[in-house]
C-alpha cells in the first residue's frame, strides 16, 4: 500500500490540534474573566479549531501533487550524529564552559561530516571560539558564562 | 523649519559626530550579523558609551548603531539563511536562494542600495511630515491594528502556491499556536507550559528563526546531500562577490523602492508595529503588484522579492523615530532602548522637542542620511570578501551556522532547555521542510500572533464581545476592505490560470 506522508503529517498535525483545543480548554482563568468576551483561553480556542479545520480539509482533499521522498537517498546517519553532537553541547555548555565545549563540538562536527583537515580543523575550533569569544566578552562586553577559565584564571 | 535644518546640518556635520555615525555603522554592522544580537543588544551596549557625550552626539551614535545593525542582520539572512532579527526575516526569503544561485554579491549589493535608498527616502519623508505624522500614528486604535495584522499575514500567498495553501495555513495556524505559549500579557495566566518554568516568558523569536530557518536548513543539507557551496563552486570567486547590478534588474528596483519606502515609513510611524510588519507587507503588497512571470519569481531569488523587504524595514527605522522624538512613544523596542537612553540625557521627548532642543530633533534627522551614506560606503567595498563566506566549504559551513544559531541561544538565555528546545523544532522543521510545508508563514504568523491577540483582545472588550468593531472606524474598514481586495484577486488570478 502507498502511504501518502503528507497525509500523515496532516493527520499528526489534527490530533496536534485536538490536543491543543483540550488544553486550550482547560486553561485557568480568573473567576472574574470566565464570561469576559475575552480572555487567556479565547485565543487558543480559535487557533485550535483553525487547526483542525486546516488539517482536516487537508485530510480529506485528494492530493494529486504529493511529494515523495525517497528516504534511502537520505542521510539519515551523519544528520543523526550531528543532532547528538548538538545535543550533548547543550547539555554541557553550562557545566563546563563556553570556550571548551564549543572548540570540542566544532571539531567533532568537522569530523563527522568527513573532514580529515587536522590543522585546519584545530584552527577553525579552538582558536576561533577563542576569538570569538574575546570579540564578544572582551570587546562587546558580552557576559559568556565559562567556569572552566575562571577556574583556571583566564576569565574574570 | 529651515532654520532647524540648518541647525541640524551644522550639528551632524561636525567631524565628532560624522565620526560617530561611522562607529555606530560599523559596529552596528558588525553585532547585526551575530545571530541572536540585533539593534536592541547593539544599542543597549552602546549606552553607557554615549553618556560620555552630548545628547545629540549620543542620539547619533545610538541611530548609526541602529542602522548598521539592521543592515548586518540582512547579511546574515542573505548568506545563512539565519535572521538575527525579525525584520530581516522577509529579507531571507528571496535573498537566501539568491546567494545559493552563485550570486552572494549581487543579493548583498541590492540589500545594501535598497537599505540606502529606503533609509534616504523615509529621512526625507521624516523631515516634512514628522510633525503631522504623530497624529496620524495616534489615530491608531486596536481594531485598525488588528486589521493591519490581517493584512500583514496575506504576505503568506507568496507561499502558497501549487496547491500549497492549506499546508501554508496549517504552517500559520502552528506559528500561532508556539506564540501562544507562555504568560498571558494581560492576566499574567501561564498557558501551554506544563508546569515548566523555562517557558513561562514564551518562546523566544530568534529561538523559532534560527531552528525554523538556520538550522534547519543545515540539518536538511546534510539529509539531502546537497551542497550549499555547489552554485558557489561553479562561479568563480570574482562573480560570486560581483556587486554588479544590470540595468533590468535596477529597473525593477526603481518601482520598487519608492513605494516599499513609503510602506515601510508609514508603518514604521505606528507604535508597537515596526520593520518587521513592514517587511512583510512591503514583501506581500510587492508580489501583488509585479507581472505575473516576476511574481513566479517570488521565494526563488526575486529582485523584486529582495529589495522591497530591505527597502521597507531600513524605512520603517525611521518612521519609528516619528512616535518617539514627537510623542515620547517607542514605535519598537529598540526605540524604546533609545527613549531610555534620552531621558537619562535629562531630554523630555514630546511636541515640542523641535522647539526645546531643535538641535537634537533635527541634527538626529539629519544624521539619518548621512548615516545611510556611510553605511553604503562602509560596506559596498566590503561585500565581494563577506560573499566569500559561501565559498566556505560545507563540512566547515554547516557546524559554523549550527555553532552561530546555538551562541544566538546561549547568550541570550543561559539555558540548556532553550537548546534542546531549539534542536527539537529544528528537527520537526526539518521533516515538515521534507514534505514541502513552508517555513516563512509559519515565522509570519509567530511574529504576528502576540500583537494580533492583544489587539482582538482590546477590540472585542471595548465592543463588549460584539465583531462590530470590524466595521465601526473608517479606518480599520479601509484596511480590510484592502485584504479583502488582495485574497479575492489572488483566488480570481489563481482561477483564471486554471481555467
Amino acid at each position: 500500500m502507498n502511504i501518502n506522508t503528507t497525509k500523515i503529517i496532516s493527520l499528526l498535525f489534527f490530533i496536534f490540534s485536538a490536543f491543543y483545543l483540550y488544553t486550550a480548554y482547560q486553561i485557568q482563568v480568573f473567576a472574574f474573566d470566565e464570561n469576559a468576551p475575552f480572555n487567556a483561553r479565547t485565543f487558543p480556542i480559535y487557533l485550535g479549531y483553525a487547526g483542525l479545520f486546516f488539517s482536516g480539509l487537508k485530510l480529506i482533499l485528494p492530493d494529486p501533487d504529493s511529494i515523495k521522498v525517497e528516504h534511502k537517498t537520505l542521510e539519515y546517519k551523519k544528520t543523526g550524529i550531528l543532532i547528538l553532537i548538538a545535543i550533548i553541547y547543550g547539555a554541557t555548555i553550562l557545566k563546563v564552559g563556553y570556550f571548551l565545549t564549543t572548540s570540542l563540538f566544532l571539531f567533532a562536527s568537522y569530523y563527522f561530516l568527513g573532514e580529515r583537515r587536522w590543522i585546519l580543523m584545530f584552527l577553525l575550533s579552538f582558536p576561533f571560539v577563542a576569538a570569538f569569544m574575546y570579540l564578544l566578552h572582551g570587546i562587546l562586553d558580552i557576559y559568556l558564562r565559562d567556569p572552566l577559565l575562571k577556574y583556571i584564571g583566564v576569565m574574570g | 523649519m529651515i532654520e532647524g535644518i540648518l541647525i541640524g546640518l551644522t550639528t551632524a556635520l561636525t567631524l565628532q559626530n560624522i565620526f560617530m555615525v561611522m562607529i555606530g555603522c560599523f559596529f552596528g554592522t558588525i553585532i547585526g550579523m551575530l545571530p541572536g544580537l540585533g539593534p536592541m543588544t547593539a544599542i543597549a551596549l552602546m549606552i553607557p558609551i554615549t553618556y560620555g557625550f552630548d545628547p545629540a552626539t549620543g542620539l547619533i551614535l545610538m541611530a548609526g548603531v541602529y542602522y548598521g545593525a539592521v543592515f548586518g542582520g540582512s547579511t546574515s539572512s542573505i548568506l545563512l539563511n539565519a535572521p538575527g532579527v525579525p525584520g530581516t526575516v522577509a529579507t531571507s526569503f528571496d535573498g537566501y536562494p539568491m546567494a545559493q544561485q552563485g550570486k552572494a554579491g549581487k543579493a548583498l549589493a541590492i540589500a545594501a542600495w535598497s537599505s540606502f535608498a529606503g533609509g534616504t527616502l523615509s529621512a526625507i519623508y521624516l523631515l516634512f511630515m514628522a510633525p503631522s505624522l504623530s497624529k496620524v500614528s495616534l489615530s491608531f486604535r486596536s481594531p485598525d491594528y488588528f486589521a493591519l495584522m490581517i493584512l500583514g499575514l496575506t504576505a503568506i500567498a507568496a507561499f502558497s502556491s501549487k496547491g500549497q495553501f492549506l499546508k501554508a495555513m496549517m504552517m500559520v495556524v502552528l506559528g500561532l499556536m508556539l506564540a501562544s505559549v507562555g504568560q498571558d500579557s494581560l492576566s499574567d495566566i501561564t498557558r501551554f507550559t506544563f508546569d515548566n518554568m523555562n517557558l513561562t516568558d514564551g518562546i523566544s523569536f530568534v529561538l523559532v528563526v534560527m531552528a525554523t530557518f538556520a538550522m534547519s536548513e543545515a540539518l536538511t543539507i546534510i539529509l539531502k546531500r546537497n551542497d550549499p557551496t555547489s552554485a558557489a563552486k561553479q562561479v568563480s570567486l570574482t562573480e560570486l562577490g560581483s556587486i554588479k547590478i544590470n540595468k533590468e534588474e535596477r529597473v525593477k528596483m526603481y518601482k520598487t523602492i519608492p513605494r516599499s519606502s513609503l510602506i515601510g515609513f508609514l508603518i514604521g510611524v505606528l507604535p508597537g508595529a515596526g520593520a518587521t510588519i513592514a517587511s512583510f507587507l512591503a514583501y506581500g503588497m510587492e508580489r501583488n503588484l509585479v507581472r505575473d512571470e516576476e511574481k513566479e519569481k517570488f521565494g526563488k531569488g526575486s529582485v523584486n522579492g529582495l529589495s522591497a523587504p530591505e527597502t521597507a524595514n531600513n524605512a520603517a527605522c525611521s518612521g519609528s523615530f516619528v512616535p518617539m522624538l514627537t510623542l515620547g512613544i517607542p514605535g519598537s523596542g529598540t526605540t524604546a532602548v533609545m527613549l531610555g537612553a534620552l531621558l537619562g540625557f535629562g531630554i523630555q521627548p514630546g511636541p515640542r522637542l523641535y522647539m526645546t532642543n531643535p538641535e537634537i530633533f533635527w541634527s538626529v534627522i539629519m544624521s539619518m542620511y548621512i548615516g545611510m551614506v556611510i553605511l553604503l560606503i562602509l560596506n559596498l567595498p566590503l561585500i565581494p570578501y563577506i560573499a566569500r563566506i559561501l565559498a566556505v566549504p560545507k563540512n566547515y559551513l554547516i557546524p559554523l551556522i549550527l555553532f552561530f544559531s546555538i551562541t544566538g541561544i546561549y547568550v541570550m538565555s543561559f539555558n540548556n532547555f532553550d537548546i534542546y528546545l531549539m534542536i527539537g523544532i529544528a528537527i520537526v522543521a526539518t521533516f515538515l521542510r521534507l514534505y514541502d510545508f513552508p517555513m516563512p508563514p509559519l515565522i509570519l504568523a509567530f511574529v504576528l500572533g502576540g500583537l494580533m491577540e492583544e489587539n482582538l483582545r482590546r477590540s472585542l472588550l471595548l465592543s463588549n464581545g460584539s465583531w462590530e468593531f470590524l466595521w465601526d472606524r473608517t479606518l480599520t474598514i479601509c484596511i480590510l476592505v484592502t485584504t479583502i481586495l488582495i485574497v479575492f484577486w489572488q483566488i480570481y488570478k489563481t482561477l483564471k490560470k486554471r481555467i
